[in-house]
Formats: C-alpha cells, sequence, structure tokens
C-alpha cells in the first residue's frame, strides 16, 4: 500500500504543478518505444518541429504561444488511455491519437469531453461522416479513399480496363488491415478484377506462404495494408520472389524510408500511396533550419527532417494549426478552447495559395471540411522508391477516389454507429 | 504430375528452411535449459540484443548518443569508421561473453536454488531491462543488416527445376539466405555436439546437466560452467539475429521471434538439441504445409502462429515430454 | 506495540478460524473498505480512475484468478490473454443481442462462458505439466485471437473488427460506455473486486483450495490420498478462467470502451498477470492485489516523475522505465523470491515483536 501513496503523492503534485497556461495545448500521443518506434519517431519528431517553427518564427498562433504536450503510448491502448486522461485536463485543443486503436477508444471519450480529435489517414473511416462523428475528424483521407486510389491508378495504369485482372491484397491480420476490404470487395464488383486476400498475422517476420503464394498465382497487383516489421519482410520477399515493384503498392503507413531501406536496391520501383508531398524542397525547410535546427530546438535525435513520417507528422501540425487559426477567426479570441478548435477544423480551408504563404507550395491537396464531410475530398497520390537516389517522389497528382462507393459505405457504418450509440444524425 | 503437388514439394521445402530458422533460437533455450534448468525467455531479447551490437560495431555507432545528447546537449552520433563484418562479429561476441558474465554475477549467482517458476521470471525481468538497454545504447531506429550473406531466390535452382511441372509451374523457389541458415544450423549443431563430447568444458557442461550437485562434488565449477552456456546461447543468438535480421532489418520485432521458438521447444523437448533441430522442421513444414493445404483454402488463412502450438500441444498429449526430451520419472 | 495478539482471546471455533484473527488486522482491513467505499468516490477524478484505479482493480480480479491456478494449483498457464478476450467478446456479444439484460448478469456468464473455455483448454494438464503445460496454454492463447479476428460473427460484423461497448446502466448509473462517472464506475469494480476476493479467499481456505493445493505440491501423492486430479486441475480452470473472463469482460466494457482482439488480448497481456502474479506472491489473496499495484502503478509513477517531475524526453523515460522495471524484477526476486507478500509478511512478523525483538 505504501507504493500507492507514494503514486499518489507524484501524481498529485504533478498535477498541482501541472500549467494554468494560456498556452495552446496540443497533445502528442506519439510512440518512441515498442515494435513500431521506427514509424513513431519520424512523426512525433515532425509535429514537434513545427510548432517549434511557429512559437519561434511566428510568435505562436495569433500570438499565443502553442505547447506541444508529449506523451508516450507505445502504441499500446492502455498507455493512450492513460495519455488521454493525463493530458485533457491541460485543456488539450486536438487529439491526433496515432494508433487506429486508441483512436476507436478516444472517438466516444472525446466526443463525451467535447474534444475533438484528428485521425489523419487512420482510425474510424466512418468518421468522415461528421453528421454522426462530430467531434471526429479523419481529412484529408482515409483507408477507403486509399484502396479505391490504388485501384484508380491501376486503372490508369492498364489503361482503364482491369476487368478479368487479378489484385492481391496482404493484409495486418488486425482491425487496421482488414479496413480496405469491404471496398475492395465492392470496387472488385464495379470494375471486375479478382481479390485475393493475403492474412499476415502480428508481427509479421514470417511471410513465406503468402510470398510463395503470391509467386504460385501471380496476381496482376499487390497492395500492401502493412505496419511495422510487416512492411520490411514484405518488400524483401516480394523483392526475393522477383515479384514486379511498379506493381506492388503499399497504403501510406507501408510507405516511408524505414520500410525500403533494409532491402536494399532491390526496393527499387515500389510504389505506396500518400496524402501529402515528400522530400525537403519546400521554403519551410529553410524556416526550419533556421529557426529550429540551427537553435539546437529539432525534436528527438534531430535526423528525421525530410523523411516522409517527418513530413506526415508536420502536414498534421500544420493543418491542426491552419485549424486553430480558423478557430480564432470564427470566435475572435486568441485564446480557443477545444469546442472552439473543433468549429475551427470544421471550416477549414486548405488551399494552394494558403499552402503557398506557408512555404509549402503544392504540400498537400486542396480541400475543405464542412460538417457533413469530415473527411475531406479523399485526394492521394502514389510515390515511387527510388533506390539509387534513396528517396520518394510522387508519380501523380493529387487524384480523387471513387467517393459513389465510399460515400455509401460511409453512410452504412455510420448509421450502424448512430443506431447502437443512439446519436440522433445533424449538423448542430 | 500436375504444377501443384510440386508447388506442394516446395511447400514443404521452405517449411523445412523456415523450420531452421525457428531452429536457431529454439537452441540457445535448450543450451540454457539444459545446464541450469533456467527457462530463458530473454533469448529473443539477447538475439535483438547482438544484432543490434553487431549493427552499431559495424556503422561505428556511438552507444548512448542519444542520452549522451539529451543530457549534455551534444550533437554525437558516429566514430566515424566502418567496421568488416567479421571484425564486428569478433567484437560482438566478447560483449555476449560479458554480458554472460554479468548475468552470472549479478543476477544467477543469487538465485541459485531457486524454483524453476522464480528464474523463469528472472530471465523475464532480464529481458524487460535489456530491452531497454539496448533502444538506450543503440536506439530504436531500424537498422540495416548485412554481413554478405546473399539474400533472394536461387536462380539455379529455380531455373534447372522449372521443367518438372509443366507451364504453370516456375521451379522450386528457395531463398538463399534460408539455405546459409540451414548450413550455419548444421555448422552449430555439430560443432556444439563434437564439443561437449570430445573437449574437456564439453564433459563437465554435461555432467552438470545430469545432475548438478554430483557435478559440484567432483569439482566443476558451476558459475564457470553457466558463464560458459550463457556465452554460447549468445553465440547462437547472435547467428540468430544475423538471420533474422537480415531479412527484417534490426529492430524490435526481432525480440518476438521467441514465439516461433517455444512450439519448437516443446515439441523437440527442452533438453535435446537434436530435437530443437528435429522439433524446428516439425513445425517448419506443419505449419507451412497446414496453411497450403487447409487455412488458405478453407479457413482465411493466418493460421501459422497457432497452428504450430496447437500441432506441438497434440504431440505433447502422447509425449508429455516432448519427443527427445529426458523421460520424466516421478517418484513420490 | 501496534500490532499485537495478547489478549486477544477467541473463544470459538470460529473466531479462531477468521481471515483475520488479529484484531489490529481485521479494523485494518474494515477501515480499508469503509475507506475506499465511503471516501475514495468523492477524491476520485477522471485521470485518477480511469489511468491508474480502474485498470488495477480489473487486474487485481484477473491475478487472482491466475493465481489460483499458478498458486494454488500449480498449473503455469500462459493463456490468460486469450481468456480475457474470450470474457470480452462474451460481453460484448452479450450486451449487443440482449440489450435489457442486467450489466451485471452480462458480466459473470461472460465469466461463466470464459470457465467453460478454459476448461477445455484445461484438459492437455491432466497429462502436461511444468513448462511444457506452460508454453502449451499459448495454443489456446493465439487460437482465440487468431478466432475472434477471424470469425465476424464475434464483433457483429463491423467493418474494422473493433468491438464498441454501448451504454448501460446500473440503478440508473451509466456504467459503461463514456457518459459514466468516474465514481460509478469505480464502485461497479470496487464491487466486483470485493466478492470476488471474498470468494478467492474462502474457496482457498476451503476442501477445493486444499485439494488445489494438494495438486499443486505432488501431484501424484494427492491423488493417492484420495484427490481427483481429473476434477481438481479442472475446477482450478474453470474457477481461474472464470475470474480472467470477468476481468476481460470488465477491461473491455468498463475501461477501454472499444477494443480489439490482437491489440488489447495479446500475449503481453498474459505475461503481465503472470508477473503479476509472481512479483506478488504465489498463493497469496494479498499478493494478487500488491503484484497488480506494482505492475500497473509503477510505470505511471515512473512516467510521472520522469517525464512530470524532471522533464525527461518521453522516449528515454520509457527507455529507462523498461531498465528500472525490467531491473526491480531481478532485484525483487533476488531479495524476496516469494514476492510482495512474503514481504509483507515479514513485516508483519516484525510487527508482532517490535519493539521487543527478543
Amino acid at each position: 500500500m505504501k507504493l500507492t501513496k507514494l503514486a499518489a503523492a507524484a501524481i498529485a503534485a504533478t498535477i498541482a504543478a501541472g500549467p494554468v497556461l494560456a498556452d495552446l495545448v496540443f497533445p502528442s500521443l506519439d510512440y518512441r518505444t515498442g515494435p513500431y518506434a521506427a514509424n513513431g519517431i519520424p512523426f512525433a519528431d515532425g509535429y514537434a518541429d513545427y510548432f517549434a517553427l511557429i512559437n519561434a518564427r511566428d510568435g505562436g498562433i495569433g500570438g499565443v504561444a502553442a505547447k506541444v504536450v508529449a506523451c508516450e503510448t507505445g502504441y499500446n491502448t492502455e498507455k493512450g488511455v492513460e495519455c488521454y486522461e493525463s493530458t485533457k485536463g491541460m485543456g488539450a485543443l486536438v487529439y491526433q491519437p496515432l494508433s487506429t486503436g486508441i483512436t476507436y477508444q478516444l472517438i466516444p471519450k472525446a466526443t463525451a469531453d467535447g474534444i475533438p480529435v484528428h485521425s489523419m489517414g487512420y482510425g474510424r473511416t466512418s468518421a468522415a461522416n461528421g453528421k454522426v462523428f462530430r467531434n471526429i475528424f479523419n481529412y484529408p483521407a482515409n483507408y477507403w479513399n486509399g484502396a479505391s486510389i490504388a485501384i484508380n491508378h491501376i486503372l490508369a495504369q492498364e489503361g482503364g480496363d482491369i476487368k478479368g485482372k487479378s489484385v492481391a491484397l496482404v493484409y495486418h491480420n488486425s482491425a487496421y488491415g482488414k479496413e480496405p476490404i469491404r471496398t475492395l470487395e465492392e470496387l472488385s464488383k464495379k470494375h471486375g478484377y479478382k481479390l485475393t486476400l493475403l492474412a499476415v498475422d502480428h508481427p509479421g517476420q514470417e511471410q513465406k506462404s503468402q510470398w510463395l503464394q503470391i509467386r504460385r498465382e501471380k496476381p496482376d497487383y499487390v497492395l500492401m495494408w502493412g505496419w511495422g516489421v510487416m512492411n520490411q519482410v514484405a518488400i524483401q520477399e516480394a523483392a526475393n520472389t522477383k515479384f514486379p515493384m511498379d506493381h506492388f503498392i503499399g497504403i501510406w503507413w507501408s510507405g516511408s524510408e524505414n520500410d525500403v531501406l533494409p532491402a536494399g536496391d532491390k526496393a527499387n520501383g515500389y510504389k505506396a500511396l500518400n496524402m501529402h508531398n515528400v522530400g525537403s524542397d519546400y521554403p519551410l525547410y529553410a524556416d526550419l533550419k533556421k529557426h529550429v535546427y540551427d537553435a539546437g530546438n529539432a525534436a528527438g535525435a534531430g535526423d528525421q527532417s525530410g523523411t516522409v513520417l517527418y513530413n506526415r507528422g508536420m502536414y498534421a501540425a500544420m493543418l491542426a494549426v491552419e485549424a486553430a487559426k480558423t478557430a480564432q477567426e470564427i470566435h475572435g479570441t486568441a485564446d480557443i478552447t477545444p469546442a472552439m478548435m473543433r468549429d475551427g477544423m470544421e471550416a477549414l480551408v486548405i488551399d494552394e495559395a494558403k499552402m503557398t504563404a506557408l512555404g509549402m507550395p503544392n504540400f498537400g491537396p486542396s480541400f475543405s471540411v464542412s460538417c457533413e464531410n469530415h473527411g475531406g475530398p479523399g485526394l492521394g497520390a502514389v510515390q515511387q522508391w527510388d533506390a539509387a537516389a534513396k528517396k520518394w517522389s510522387l508519380i501523380t497528382d493529387f487524384g480523387p477516389s471513387d467517393m459513389e462507393v465510399i460515400g455509401a459505405l460511409i453512410a452504412e457504418d455510420s448509421a450502424a454507429f448512430a443506431a447502437e450509440f443512439n446519436i440522433t444524425e445533424g449538423c448542430n | 504430375m500436375s504444377a501443384n503437388f510440386y508447388y506442394g514439394i516446395e511447400v514443404f521445402l521452405n517449411g523445412m528452411m523456415a523450420g531452421v530458422l525457428y531452429s536457431l533460437v529454439a537452441l540457445g533455450f535448450v543450451l540454457i535449459f539444459k545446464a541450469s534448468g533456467i527457462f530463458n525467455y530473454a533469448q529473443g531479447v539477447m538475439a535483438l540484443f547482438a544484432a543490434l551490437t553487431l549493427v552499431g560495431f559495424q556503422n561505428g555507432q556511438i552507444p548512448f548518443s542519444h542520452l549522451i545528447n539529451a543530457v549534455f546537449g551534444t550533437n554525437i552520433h558516429h566514430f566515424g569508421w566502418h567496421m568488416p563484418a567479421i571484425l564486428a562479429i569478433i567484437f560482438t561476441l566478447m560483449v555476449m561473453i560479458l554480458f554472460a558474465y554479468l548475468v552470472e554475477k549479478y543476477v544467477l549467482k543469487h538465485l541459485v536454488n531457486q524454483e524453476p517458476i522464480i528464474l523463469f521470471m528472472a530471465t523475464i525481468g532480464l529481458a524487460y531491462f535489456m530491452e531497454g538497454f539496448g533502444d538506450l545504447m543503440w536506439g530504436a531506429d531500424i537498422k540495416k543488416l548485412d554481413v554478405g550473406i546473399p539474400q533472394g531466390g536461387n536462380v539455379w535452382l529455380e531455373e534447372n527445376t522449372a521443367f518438372l511441372g509443366g507451364p504453370d509451374f516456375y521451379g522450386f523457389y528457395l531463398d538463399n539466405l534460408d539455405m546459409w541458415a540451414t548450413v550455419c544450423a548444421g555448422l552449430l549443431v555439430v560443432s556444439l555436439v563434437l564439443f561437449s563430447q570430445y573437449t574437456k568444458t564439453g564433459r563437465a557442461l554435461r555432467a552438470v546437466a545430469d545432475d548438478h550437485q554430483a557435478a559440484l562434488s567432483v569439482g566443476i565449477s558451476l558459475r564457470a560452467i553457466w558463464v560458459i552456456v550463457w556465452s554460447i546461447a549468445g553465440f547462437v543468438a547472435l547467428v540468430a539475429g544475423i538471420m533474422w535480421g537480415s531479412k527484417s532489418g534490426v529492430q524490435f520485432s526481432l525480440s518476438l521471434i521467441e514465439l516461433k521458438a517455444l512450439p519448437v521447444l516443446m515439441l523437440g523437448g527442452f533438453t535435446s538439441i537434436p530435437g530443437a533441430i528435429v522439433g524446428g522442421l516439425i513445425i517448419g513444414v506443419g505449419e507451412k504445409m497446414f496453411e497450403f493445404l487447409i487455412g488458405v483454402p478453407f479457413l482465411g488463412g493466418a493460421t501459422e502462429n497457432w497452428f504450430a502450438y496447437m500441432l506441438a500441444l497434440l504431440f505433447l498429449v502422447f509425449r508429455p515430454q516432448g519427443l527427445f526430451g529426458e523421460k520424466i520419472i516421478e517418484r513420490v | 506495540m501496534l500490532y499485537r495478539e495478547a489478549g486477544d482471546f477467541k473463544t470459538t471455533y470460529a473466531k479462531d478460524q477468521q481471515t483475520f484473527p488479529i484484531a489490529f488486522d481485521r479494523w485494518g482491513y474494515f477501515l480499508t473498505i469503509a475507506f475506499a467505499v465511503l471516501v475514495v468516490p468523492f477524491i476520485l477524478n477522471d485521470y485518477w480512475t480511469n489511468a491508474v484505479i480502474l485498470p488495477f482493480l480489473i487486474y487485481v480480479i484477473a491475478a487472482l484468478g491466475l493465481n489460483i491456478l499458478i498458486g494454488y494449483c500449480g498449473q503455469v498457464s500462459l493463456g490468460s490473454g486469450g481468456f480475457m478476450a474470450v470474457g470480452a467478446y462474451a460481453s460484448y456479444k452479450l450486451m449487443t443481442a440482449f440489450p435489457e439484460l442486467n450489466i451485471v448478469f452480462v458480466i459473470l456468464l461472460s465469466g461463466g462462458i470464459t470457465a467453460l473455455v478454459g476448461m477445455l483448454f484445461g484438459l492437455p494438464s491432466l497429462r502436461i505439466k511444468g513448462f511444457y503445460l506452460a508454453v502449451a496454454t499459448l495454443a489456446a492463447q493465439f487460437f482465440l485471437v487468431w478466432l475472434f479476428n477471424r470469425v465476424p460473427w464475434f464483433y457483429n460484423n463491423s467493418a474494422s473488427g473493433q468491438i464498441s461497448a454501448p451504454e448501460r446502466s446500473l440503478f440508473g448509473f451509466a456504467v459503461t460506455g463514456a457518459n459514466a462517472h468516474p465514481a460509478t464506475s469505480y464502485l461497479f469494480c470496487l464491487g466486483f473486486v470485493f466478492v470476488m476476493a471474498w470468494a478467492a479467499r474462502n474457496m482457498t481456505r476451503g476442501a477445493n483450495g486444499r485439494k488445489w493445493m494438494a495438486i499443486r505440491d505432488m501431484d501424484i501423492a494427492a491423488e493417492i490420498i484420495g484427490v481427483d486430479p481429473l476434477k481438481a486441475k479442472l475446477t482450478a480452470f474453470g474457477v481461474s478462467s472464470f475470474y480472467i473472463g470477468i476481468s476481460g469482460a470488465l477491461l473491455f466494457a468498463v475501461y477501454l470502451g472499444a477494443a480489439e482482439v490482437g491489440e488489447a488480448f495479446g500475449i503481453e497481456k498474459s505475461f503481465l498477470i503472470l508477473f503479476m502474479v509472481i512479483i506478488g506472491g504465489l498463493g497469496s489473496i494479498f499478493g494478487s492485489f500488491a503484484g497488480a499495484a506494482f505492475m500497473i502503478l509503477m510505470p505511471v509513477l515512473l512516467k510521472n516523475i520522469m517525464v512530470g517531475q524532471m522533464g525527461w524526453p518521453t522516449d528515454l523515460a520509457s527507455h529507462f522505465q523498461f531498465v528500472i522495471v525490467g531491473g526491480l524484477i531481478v532485484i525483487f526476486l533476488i531479495v524476496e523470491p516469494h514476492g510482495l507478500a512474503q514481504l509483507w509478511r515479514l513485516a508483519k512478523e516484525k510487527l508482532r515483536l517490535w519493539p521487543f525483538p527478543h
């Protein structure tokens, strides 16, 4: 029982010392340890660095300093709950849970607490229906968009007709990996391709069976919904079995430098989806270097700058900052609350002029959010890996997805959720 | 013969190879269990740690650099040299021997004569410790491991067997890395057997495995033997770490390979070195064939993880001591 | 001085055999319960409940269950995560299929279903012993996780395989779902913990408990003196799984609110509960409490000290957390292999003699 008291004392002290600040608090539920650390680190660094830049260069958002509160989740749902509870009292404006599992948990909790959640490219896809999920946002694109964009890319490569072609989906056998299946099935009805599903169990170190099957059946395309070590092994095995890499397309979580580097030159030509641009060739990076890196304020080890996931963290931070600015405009106060932040997110408009002004021209798609649509337009691009130059580059524009099919699925799934939780759809 | 038949053979062969890779991890367990009755849960983490250290030496990483940078505000990462693989392996081995010595000195010595479950628990504590320590020392990012082992399908074999099964058959696919692993595992087992049969230390090892007290009474130092055994297990972990790390890059998940080794252990028996190899082959072939014949067509796939355990469980119901385990004689 | 039995005379057998024969202990126990019921609910906030107390209470139930199996009956099991998943999915199916069913019955029924599954997977224990059995129970762990992931019926065909707990209430107060007041969920779990711990304590003191312990100490000898190993082992598996199932159901319905089988009930969970039991002390009810407290509070405490107080980067802090927790486990085992419960017992012995130890 002594321990309990000690813990009590420590926690009480923490809470007591907790700041009564006027800062705008942005919790970062990141993971720098555990099996997915390699993916969590660059995202968290990007997220933190962008806010550091905003504070150093612009003096905060609308004159109020932004404060990033990091909390290590280790990709573990229970730690995620602990992080949520420990940060929400600080006036947290928006949560980026960075894990599908934690997102699912936070959906009811954050809705009850009135704090918005932004799950960018993960989480519950049907949260795109803002009439049911009032506090949950998943712009600019979700998994179902991703599935459709991948199929669109295949369509483009095959000249618009993929009847009779075969597509295999290699997926992480979990909630996350199963997300695209229904969309792909619907799309296969529409376009007439044959879909093969290949589940890989966590953690995915041993995928011989799956890749031997792919080698036997020779599908025309392989899609991958992988995560963690599964990505590296799959790309390695694909290279080993001589599957044509440019017919192998991963989701945006299977397309970082970490995933392709272990396979070396053989990963050349591998494709992945993305919802934002890659590389460090932006005016913003000059500012980052001047205000953050050279000032010695880079987050983490400071060696992730310019990687795909670093850019994604930065992109997420940019969207959060822009939403906060929008909220400040709407409510005419610099010191916004989570409820105001929600309004800001719902009224968010990102266009080319805005991105250019921020030093990130053509960094992401132009889009706007509305109450009916928390998911944005569902635009995405395809990037390809160049093993010799060791860098990703976008090979397509931010293209649309088949909203006709996806919209119906979203309506169906969100209606089920609304029925289960007694939510009346509506916009106010 | 139809193409499918040959593909069956291909799956069989690949299952054997996968099994050998499992055996590599299982071997380390067996060595330690035999000599000290400890079920060493930390074996998987040892493989991770060894691989991390190897890559660290190869790339000239500065240990604890992240910690040092955080504390002193410096910005150091690398020594700036690149070590040849063989030298790095030797250095890593030394680290593993040092590790064995420290474990014996600070943990095992104090836990002599405890119940097996307590010792098991202590190794779990050790695993936790090393997980954190390894991350602190070398960082949590994914590292590419390359010690010069060729990877990818064996082209020669593929081309020369393609005629067998008609136009739908593309020849046998076997991974070069897996074949290397098989050779390594074979060498490892042979040298371990020779070592334990024909050297003085080896005989002492066997004596300890038979009976601690009797061994002590004829003047064998239990502590020295333990250090040796843990060093050898460290070496086996290094080999396993190299093989698995070459496939996936060196990262945290490497420590999870031991979950693949546990059914092998159950099946082969905790105390038998040949058992680890044979058990590995049976598990590897069993799970791959099950996935090929039943899992994918009827159950929706991804059955390998649990099937390996079920297979081992089934064996145990008929032979509770495992395939090659010593017969359990219980006296009241 | 404080803790003594002189003058505490027992005049009936019932009094002599009570759980807390020493008056001071008994008063301490009553006070703790009174404090837990009457004071704690009023000082709780969201953070305390959701981050610390609820997981602690829920894991106590799981640890009690596993302790019955390992500590009292001597059968090592690593399938706890899988059994918790059974409890969670059973409660989800019951809650969604019978919305009118009282949440207490839902939880109890989930426990019952888990008990049946547990007994099924306990069957091999009749042939397999020791570590072989431990590894064999992993078969249950992996198979159950695969099953819940594979068969859409278990998660009502939802798109992603996540299950979410709908809101249910007891006496008009929401217990599950996001709108539950911290105090309600706390009291709800506390009620379960109290009843379960009380039952465990009395079960292990009774005929069943003695049979289990006989099996643990030497199963062949126990068989010779007339203990039926089939019955004893299977009841141990059944009772233990009942506890673990209830804790799984609570974990999902009250604490997490949404869960996915691979993530929430993976192999790590099995190990976590095993740690609690061993660190706390095998074969001790108090040990289950102490072990759960250690494994749940320690990381939170360390995190708050290192990140909250000292302002370290979160990644360094959590690496250190691994090092420290691992190191502490080893140190604990070296200092006292019989766990926190044994330390507690020793402290009590000392206290009884204090301040005149000779």
